[in-house]
């Protein structure tokens, strides 16, 4: 054993007591869905882990009446105070059963289990308590005094952070008084499922959190029924940019939280041991399954060789394999699809000329794996630059001016996130003036917090999560609400 | 043959400690109807000096805290309180000469004071701070912090609910606190503080003194190292005097209110400074 060698500390799988199969839950209960149902397996294993139920339409329909009724007969009528105290409640069952949450995460996910456990599950239980502590303060939104639920939410999410992205949806919506039908990512459903199970452990009225489970055409199904009010959806730009269309003219408000190719951008006068974390943080954490990922590195000329040597050396250190062994630094890829997009991508970065370079790692047999790889010598135009590879890849780029520097991280149809490096507080603060970004972090990377914003510029989307301003997302001011049922009832 | 109960001694609560009056001294807390229920410990000059040292002290761990972190201790306490209903339901009834729902209302409001101001821990600052739009290549922002230490004069008429009214807006920010309990219906504030002690809010954060406001509160207005002053309670003591006292150190005070204080962002904000800081942006 060498030294950077170390025995095997899986994170044990008895704390869960999963079911053979999972329903969908509609109306505070498990009942069979009616499409065809699936396997939900282990991206490292290939292994099943649960058979899980697929909505169909009728299946949608029952679940956006649930919501509806649950929203007409109890969540309207509570007050805020008491819909802040099940979302208390929940942030309180979350926290208990973190580590049965954080181990089948993993497990359904590939994500390493140090991830699960010290950033997903926390996150997830603080963003309940945040927004419980909304629930019953919204006049302090922002939107004037009495703002209104909108009504029935549906939420659909993607599979990098399953548990926290239903965070993220249900925790506002509830807190600002809508109902929800959510539906979790096919590949990544099992979280979602014991979420359930927490909800009636909360004891939450039947209907005001409904989740089902199935594919893209579910989805669809659950965005375009009529009876919505809301749409949110995290996921890639292509579908985005269909649910924008399909709901145009529906009235329906839509936050969309899409896709990124985010700049992170290193200054010679860099904390280089720091930015080399940062950079690894930045691509690496999820295996790359990040929208805000920092997937451009724009280094500035004279560190080039310096800063690419030392991450070649520091991702040569990373250990890639078993997401449940709490010393793995990379899990696996989510999908058998998304391994096959990561590397055409990657081929097609070879094939346009620039330098490929990958992290000396076996690969497990089974199981879907990418090893780290950067790629240097990228021009502007190659896809490795502009395309989204949503993986453990790294496109490294030069600049030698800010101005340069801002022109590249800014040549992208994305604007989600961007970062910076260097220790001149003036120089970070100008530059993050002119990046056409939603989140920008300085000498950081891939920070979330329930208290602060996340939501993109131009084709990365539109609305906000997190923070005063993700309540926007859920409220309308009574203003506007009373103007709406004016216009109603003269038609 | 009936069970002999045995009867709690009612003490101070000074940096997380209970501590008998360093006096020596006792008063007696009756019952409505003029029975007696307890000795309680009549605070002194003393002791007040060394509650607010245990504050000061206390002042830099609890301000540093995360929001979050102040905002689950919060919640916590009114977990725990909840979990302890019965006894104070008990007491307020004995105090107070309630009737068992009037009693039950009040603690139960207590529990959702708590709460409320729990969720404020990690969002006054949302609400208080903001950035400036200055007219110059300068970031600017506005943000809210504790204050200090805040002597406090409780509400005299009222068992629980005026106590938390005023200490849980205070502590959220991450002040510290000198609390003068209600003189009568001290049975409450002490057992509040077994509550506080066994939720997470570190030792000093919290000081309950009882006995007599108008010997102690002197005292507290005219200390050097206390901050600010919440005289909710005074009303009935020579407040305007106490404000004279207070303006000294410039304290920040906050005038009497007949009755209990509403739950309100304003009793929180009242209680911090902004800071607001410039950092130069480079012309590129």
């Amino acid at each position: 054993m060498s030294f950077l060698d170390y025995a095997p500390a899986p994170e044990s799988t008895s704390i869960l007591h999963l079911k053979k199969s999972y329903g969908l839950f509609i109306d505070g209960s498990f009942v069979k869905g009616h499409g065809k149902s699936f396997s939900t397996i282990s991206p490292a294993t290939e292994e099943t882990i649960a058979e899980i139920s697929s909505a169909n339409a009728k299946d949608v329909d029952a679940a956006v009446g649930a919501a509806r009724r649950a929203y007409d007969r109890t969540w309207s009528k509570l007050s805020g105070a008491d819909r802040g105290k099940y979302l208390f409640r929940i942030a309180r069952l979350v926290q208990e059963r973190a580590r049965e949450l954080a181990v089948a995460e993993s497990l359904d996910n590939g994500k390493p289990i140090k991830e699960s456990r010290d950033v997903d599950v926390p996150l997830v239980a603080a963003w309940f308590f945040y927004y419980a502590g909304w629930a019953d303060k919204l006049d302090y939104a922002g939107l004037g005094a009495n703002p209104r639920a909108l009504g029935v939410a549906a939420q659909v999410i993607p599979w990098n952070f399953p548990l926290l992205m239903l965070a993220w949806k249900i925790a506002p919506a509830l807190a600002a008084g809508n109902t929800v039908v959510i539906k979790p990512a096919e590949t990544t459903p099992l979280s979602a499922l014991l979420f359930a199970e927490i909800l009636q452990q909360a004891e939450l009225p039947d209907g005001v959190v409904n989740i089902i489970t199935g594919a893209g055409e579910t989805g669809s199904l659950l965005v375009n029924h009529p009876d919505v009010n809301k749409v949110a959806f995290t996921g890639s730009t292509a579908v985005g940019r269909a649910i924008a269309k399909s709901t145009a003219g529906t009235g329906k408000k839509l936050t969309l939280e899409l896709g990124g190719k985010a700049a992170n951008i290193v200054f010679d006068d860099a904390p280089i041991d720091q930015a080399i974390e940062g950079i690894v943080n930045g691509i690496f954490f999820n295996q790359g399954h990040v929208c805000c990922a920092g997937s451009r590195l724009l280094v500035q000329e004279n560190v080039h060789d310096e800063v690419v040597d030392r991450l070649k050396d520091r991702l040569s250190t990373l250990r890639l394999g078993d997401p449940l062994d709490k010393n793995t630094d990379i899990g696996a890829i989510n999908s058998k699809a998304q391994l096959e997009r990561i590397r055409e991508l990657s081929n097609i970065g070879e094939a346009e000329g620039a330098e490929r370079w990958t992290a000396p790692c076996e690969l497990p047999a089974k199981g879907f794996w990418f090893a780290p790889t950067i790629f240097t010598n990228v021009s502007t135009s190659n896809r490795i630059a502009r395309d989204e590879v949503f993986g453990p890849v790294l496109s490294v780029l030069t600049f030698r001016t800010p101005a340069e520097a801002i022109a590249k991280a800014n040549n992208t149809p994305y604007g989600l996130s961007a970062g910076i490096w260097s220790d001149k507080g003036s120089r970070v603060l100008a530059v993050a003036d002119k990046l056409r970004a939603g989140v920008i972090w300085a000498n950081t990377f891939n920070q979330f917090d329930p208290a602060s914003p996340f939501g993109g510029y131009k084709e990365s989307g539109y609305g906000r999560e997190g923070g005063r301003h993700g309540l926007a997302a859920y409220l309308t001011s009574s203003a506007v609400a009373s103007a709406a049922t004016t216009r109603g009832a003269s038609k | 043959m009936t069970r002999l109960a045995v009867p709690k001694t009612y003490k101070l609560y000074i940096g997380g400690k209970f501590p008998r009056s360093e006096s020596g001294r006792v008063y007696e807390i009756l019952s409505s109807k003029g029975a007696f229920l307890a000795n309680a410990a009549q605070g002194s000059r003393k002791d007040a000096r060394d509650a607010v040292v245990a504050a000061r002290a206390a002042f830099p761990g609890w301000s540093g805290a995360t929001g979050y972190n102040r905002g689950q201790v919060l919640y916590r306490i009114a977990e725990l309180l909840e979990g302890r209903r019965a006894q104070f339901i008990d007491e307020i009834r004995q105090s107070e000469g309630v009737p068992a729902v009037a009693a039950a209302r009040q603690v139960d409001a207590a529990i959702d004071v708590w709460v409320w101001y729990a969720g404020w821990a990690d969002k006054y600052l949302q609400v208080a701070g903001n950035g400036n739009p200055v007219s110059g290549p300068y970031f600017n922002i506005s943000t809210p912090e504790p204050t200090g230490v805040v002597a406090i004069v409780a509400p005299q008429q009222s068992s629980l609910l005026g106590l938390v009214s005023v200490l849980a807006p205070a502590i959220l920010s991450g002040n510290t606190v000198v609390l003068i309990a209600s003189e009568k219906f001290a049975l409450s504030a002490i057992s509040l503080t077994e509550v506080l002690a066994t939720s997470d809010v570190p030792g000093g954060v919290v000081n309950v003194l009882t006995g007599s406001a108008a010997e102690i509160a002197p005292w507290l207005a005219s200390h050097a190292d206390v901050n600010a002053l919440d005289l909710a309670g005074a009303e009935a003591l020579d407040w305007i005097s106490l404000q004279v006292s207070a303006a000294d150190t410039l304290k920040r005070v906050l005038a009497p209110e007949s009755g209990v204080p509403a739950p309100s962002v304003e009793r929180v904000t009242f209680f911090t400074e902004t800071k607001t800081i410039w950092h130069t942006k480079a012309l590129i």
